[in-house]
């Protein structure tokens, strides 16, 4: 079913990732679970989703390095990221923009408006 | 002995000289240059031959007054801690290099008293060294059996002398600067002076116990000389007199004359060199006394009707035995008496004589408009020819003059013209209101009684004619020196009251008299009212010190009192700093004539400089507590810095852990909102997915509870005196609480979990509670490490030298190198991406750490086989520690 919209999600947390997929496939996504950012560049191997929810901290390859990844990628260019971290400092936000992210979330967030958000980003 | 043989000797002998100077002169070590004994026994230069001879006569013909020579010193020698010590630092700060520099730089700076002491001191110390010229030729003769012999050039003895004066003036001329000490010339009068001590005790010892049989039977045999009784007693009232004046003649003469003056003042390096001379020089003293009175009684039981000459019973003795060696040595002891005394008496002379006579007023002209180089030169020609010359009027004196007369009582006449410089010498450090006019006039006086009352009689050979001045109770000597002396400081004392001193004399009346105030900031003291140009004072400098050394000196001017190198006009401390760094090479009276010459001075009043006095005292004081002010705040100072980069480097790594603790705190406040959002508004959840959640809120909310803990734990372990409650404990059972709790997870883990106790004891000290956690710690990071690998953990526990020491290995990924030690800091592991998240804060490992230092041991991790290990190490020498760290 192609209609359906595609997210991965990545953070190391458990309990955070529980409550996202939970809601986001509520909404009508395929989602796929990643633990950390090498999880990530796997599942692209076969996956193109429409939008990447990723963590900053995370061990092995972080947010930042997925993201610069992802967007050496060709084929991935039209793919939505947004980063959703504890990080809240500018510094930290203009860095993920500048390594192309589409938009950058805090933690703690209201999933409600997580959604909208990422529902927007992708039409 | 035949005279070429001897000669032979002496020439070897001032070869040694010559070789003790040269090596104390090149290795300039500090056994040479600041030696305390070397100055002290320097200053038995004092012994000269008449001490060797003189006093052997005296006390062999006339009895027990040859003593009063020497407890004069003796007496007064205690008293150099208080006016040696003043008058060191007065010569130190003022570049003083003689006696007539001293007392003339005292009294206004003036060249005319300058002169005048300097052709007092020659009057007085050339007889004094054609004296010891006398001795040497005597006792030469006497040992090689020659005669005396009237052709000065077929005389031995002229050749001895003309060695002795290049020496002098090769070694007493090596600085231009007369204030710089001789090490050379020094040492090797020091060397003399150990010769000439142990000679004289061999000699003593010989005669003694060689020829007598020990002093009771010396003391028997001379007992029955019917004059014995009346020479070895005080003799009265009158002789009490005699003595009592004779040895404040002495006592003066240790003072006064030049060679003790520039022994014990110019050669100075040390104030504290002073203690050793003060209990060296009176035990020297007393040693080459101890023999005098056997020698000269055992020549009169010797020579007893025999017509010989007193004075030469130390070598008579011994020839009178046949012993050559013993006869050889007397005479070179003697020999190095004298030529101790005439090396440091030419050359204290010649400086004076060149410093105070002929260059202020002879070459002056010239030489202020020479250059450094010629001056250098000429200067030490002056004093080379200076020694030369007064070595050879004195050799004339002697053979013209005072062949006939005894050693005792000429060398007694140059002390009592010495003496004459007491009044004005002694008033120059205690006393203020001295005057020029009133040491010159003093001087004047004096030197005419002595004239009248010692040398005129000596001369013409006639007895002293009854007259006013006549004292039935005195000696002829003493009552000489009692007048003169007693003239002297009469009229001293009168002119200097009533007369109107002027006011550089009282300026420097105050820098001698309070020498202790101006110590530091002499240059202040001076006081000095008029221009002068910077400039032209700079290039009189260089005309003397040459380019180099006169930059580095103003150099150093600016510097001490904090001017600019572009200040063109001169104060009174640069005229007073110029003063004093020719004062060394050509005497302060032509110093200050040359400054003079390039300055114009405004008159000023007495009082104008009393204000002055008393305004430079409080100026130094002011600067003194401005000094320490000023260095106590640049401390202060210091100290803020330092807190403050300390405060920063605190600031930044607050905002560091707050960063970190803000992040760490979101991550389960995240789940949290997370979780209740969807429970809220998800109305149709399943019953699971709900329950799910719920347990996650709580599990969450427990999580932040627990970083809160630890966070707020860690806060306290850095910032609170934590007491641990130390007590002993048996480590097996702690190990026991540790494992019980966890065995149930690591069977459930598939985890291998060993524990090997390896200990000689079971009891150890520790805080039990802290240790479980820390233990805890180390395996809940073990078991998650190894978790996913069925790996295996060994804790393993020793107690190696006294210290309990336990080991945490768990197989698995290994940490990088780099690493090992910054996974113990705040929230490392959770930072750092190679690593899984930890299960607790990620403070774990930083509270272990501070546990584990507060109990006093350490912790670390190293990578071993194909896992990690953590080793942490409790120290048990707990007495130490008991008193002073845990029982605050």
């Amino acid at each position: 079913m192609t209609s359906m919209k595609k997210i991965i999600i990545a953070d190391d947390e458990h309990k955070i990732l529980m409550s996202l997929e939970y809601s986001f496939r509520k909404s009508g996504y395929e989602v796929f679970i990643a633990r950390d950012g090498s999880e990530v560049m796997e599942l692209l191997k076969t996956e193109t989703p429409a939008a990447i929810l990723l963590d900053i901290m995370m061990p092995n390859l972080d947010g930042y390095e997925t993201l610069q990844q992802i967007r050496a990628e060709e084929q991935l260019k039209d793919c939505k990221i947004v980063i959703v971290s504890a990080k809240n400092n500018p510094a930290d936000i203009q860095k993920a923009y500048d390594l192309g992210a589409d938009a950058y979330v805090t933690k703690p967030y209201s999933i409600k408006k997580l959604l909208q958000q990422v529902d927007e980003l992708i039409t | 002995m035949n005279s070429v043989g001897l000669f032979i000797l002496v020439l070897l002998y001032l070869v040694l000289l010559f070789f003790i100077a040269s090596v104390a002169e090149k290795s300039r070590k500090p056994f040479w240059v600041n030696n305390p004994y070397i100055y002290s026994l320097s200053i038995a230069v004092y012994c000269s031959a008449w001490t060797y001879y003189g006093s052997i006569g005296v006390a062999a013909t006339r009895g027990l007054e040859y003593l009063t020579i020497y407890i004069g010193p003796i007496i007064i020698i205690p008293a150099w801690i208080l006016i040696n010590a003043k008058i060191i630092r007065i010569s130190r700060v003022n570049k003083i290099s003689s006696i007539a520099d001293f007392i003339s730089l005292r009294y206004g700076n003036s060249r005319s008293l300058g002169a005048l002491i300097t052709l007092i001191c020659a009057a007085a110390i050339v007889p004094y060294i054609g004296l010891q010229i006398k001795a040497i030729s005597d006792t030469f003769h006497l040992v090689s059996h020659t005669a005396n012999s009237n052709n000065i050039f077929t005389d031995s003895a002229t050749y001895v002398v003309a060695l002795i004066t290049v020496f002098s003036s090769y070694y007493g001329t090596k600085y231009v600067d007369a204030s710089e000490r001789r090490v050379g010339v020094i040492a090797a009068v020091a060397a003399e002076s150990i010769l000439k001590l142990v000679f004289f005790l061999v000699l003593g010892i010989y005669v003694t116990y060689g020829v007598f049989n020990g002093w009771d039977d010396l003391y028997a045999q001379a007992s029955t000389f019917s004059d014995f009784a009346h020479k070895n007693s005080i003799g009265g009232l009158t002789g009490a007199l005699n003595w009592c004046l004779m040895s404040l003649l002495s006592m003066s003469a240790i003072f006064l004359l030049p060679r003790q003056f520039h022994t014990t003042i110019v050669e100075n390096r040390r104030e504290k060199h002073l203690r050793t001379a003060l209990w060296l020089v009176p035990l020297y003293l007393l040693l080459i006394n101890i023999f005098v009175f056997p020698v000269a009684w055992g020549g009169n039981i010797l020579f007893k009707g025999a017509s010989v000459n007193a004075e030469m019973y130390s070598i008579l003795i011994p020839q009178k035995f046949g012993q050559d060696v013993i006869t050889v040595i007397v005479f070179l002891g003697g020999l190095s008496a004298s030529v101790s005394m005439i090396i440091i008496s030419s050359i204290a002379l010649s400086i004076m004589m060149s410093n105070n006579l002929i260059i202020p007023y002879g070459i002056l002209n010239r030489i202020s408009e020479s250059n450094v180089k010629d001056n250098t030169k000429l200067i030490v020609t002056v004093r080379k020819i200076g020694i030369a010359l007064l070595i050879v009027c004195a050799y004339l004196f002697y053979k013209f003059y005072i062949n006939e007369n005894s050693l005792f009582s000429v060398g007694l006449m140059s002390f009592v013209i010495i003496a004459q410089l007491a009044p004005s010498f002694f008033a120059a450090i205690f006393w203020k209101r001295g005057s020029y006019w009133g040491a010159v006039s003093g001087l004047i006086a004096g030197v005419f009684m002595c004239y009248k009352m010692l040398i005129l009689p000596e001369m013409s050979g006639a007895n002293v004619s009854h007259s006013f001045f006549t004292i039935d109770y005195f000696d002829p000597m003493t009552n000489a020196f009692f007048w003169s002396l007693f003239v002297n400081t009469v009229i001293f004392a009168v002119v200097s009251i009533f007369g109107k001193g002027n006011y550089t004399e009282r300026n420097y009346a105050e820098m001698y008299v309070d020498i202790d105030k101006y110590l530091k900031y002499q240059d202040s003291a001076f006081v000095w009212k008029g221009t002068a140009e910077t400039e032209d004072i700079r290039r009189i400098l260089i005309r003397f010190l040459g380019e180099e050394k006169t930059k580095q000196a103003l150099h150093i001017f600016n510097q001490k009192y904090n001017i600019t190198d572009e200040e063109d006009t001169a104060d009174a401390r640069l005229i007073k700093f110029s003063e004093n760094l020719l004062a060394g090479r050509i005497g302060t009276a032509s110093a200050k004539i040359l400054i003079e010459s390039v300055t114009k001075e405004d008159k000023i009043s007495l009082p104008e400089v009393l204000g002055i006095l008393e305004e430079s005292k409080q100026n130094i004081l002011l600067n003194k507590q401005l000094t320490e002010q000023s260095q106590k705040l640049k401390q202060l100072s210091a100290q803020l810095q330092h807190a403050n980069a300390s405060l920063l480097e605190k600031d930044k790594q607050k905002d560091e852990f707050l960063d970190a603790v803000a992040h760490e705190l979101r991550t389960p406040i995240t789940a949290i909102r997370a979780a209740g959002e969807l429970l809220q508004d998800d109305e149709d959840m399943p019953e699971g997915i709900r329950s799910q959640f719920l347990y996650n809120i709580i599990s969450e909310s427990d999580r932040l509870n627990e970083l809160i803990n630890d966070i707020l734990y860690l806060d306290k372990l850095e910032h609170t005196e934590q007491v641990l409650e130390i007590a002993q404990y048996n480590i097996k059972n702690t190990i026991k609480k540790v494992i019980q709790p966890i065995e149930h997870l690591v069977e459930k883990e598939e985890i291998k979990l060993d524990v090997r106790l390896n200990l000689t004891r079971e009891f150890f000290y520790y805080d039990e509670k802290r240790m479980i956690q820390v233990i805890n710690n180390l395996l809940a990071n073990a078991i998650k490490f190894t978790k996913d690998r069925h790996g295996e953990i060994l804790l393993s526990v020793c107690n190696p030298q006294e210290n309990l020491e336990l080991k945490i290995y768990n197989s698995g990924k290994q940490i990088p190198d780099d690493e090992l030690e910054m996974i113990f800091e705040k929230f490392y592991q959770s930072r750092n991406q190679n690593l899984k998240k930890p299960l607790g804060s990620g403070l774990g490992l930083s509270i272990s750490k501070k546990i584990i230092e507060a109990h006093h041991g350490y912790i670390y991790a190293k990578n071993i086989l194909d896992g990690v290990q953590f080793t942490l190490s409790v120290p048990q020498n707990y007495d130490k520690y008991e008193k002073n760290n845990y029982s605050r």
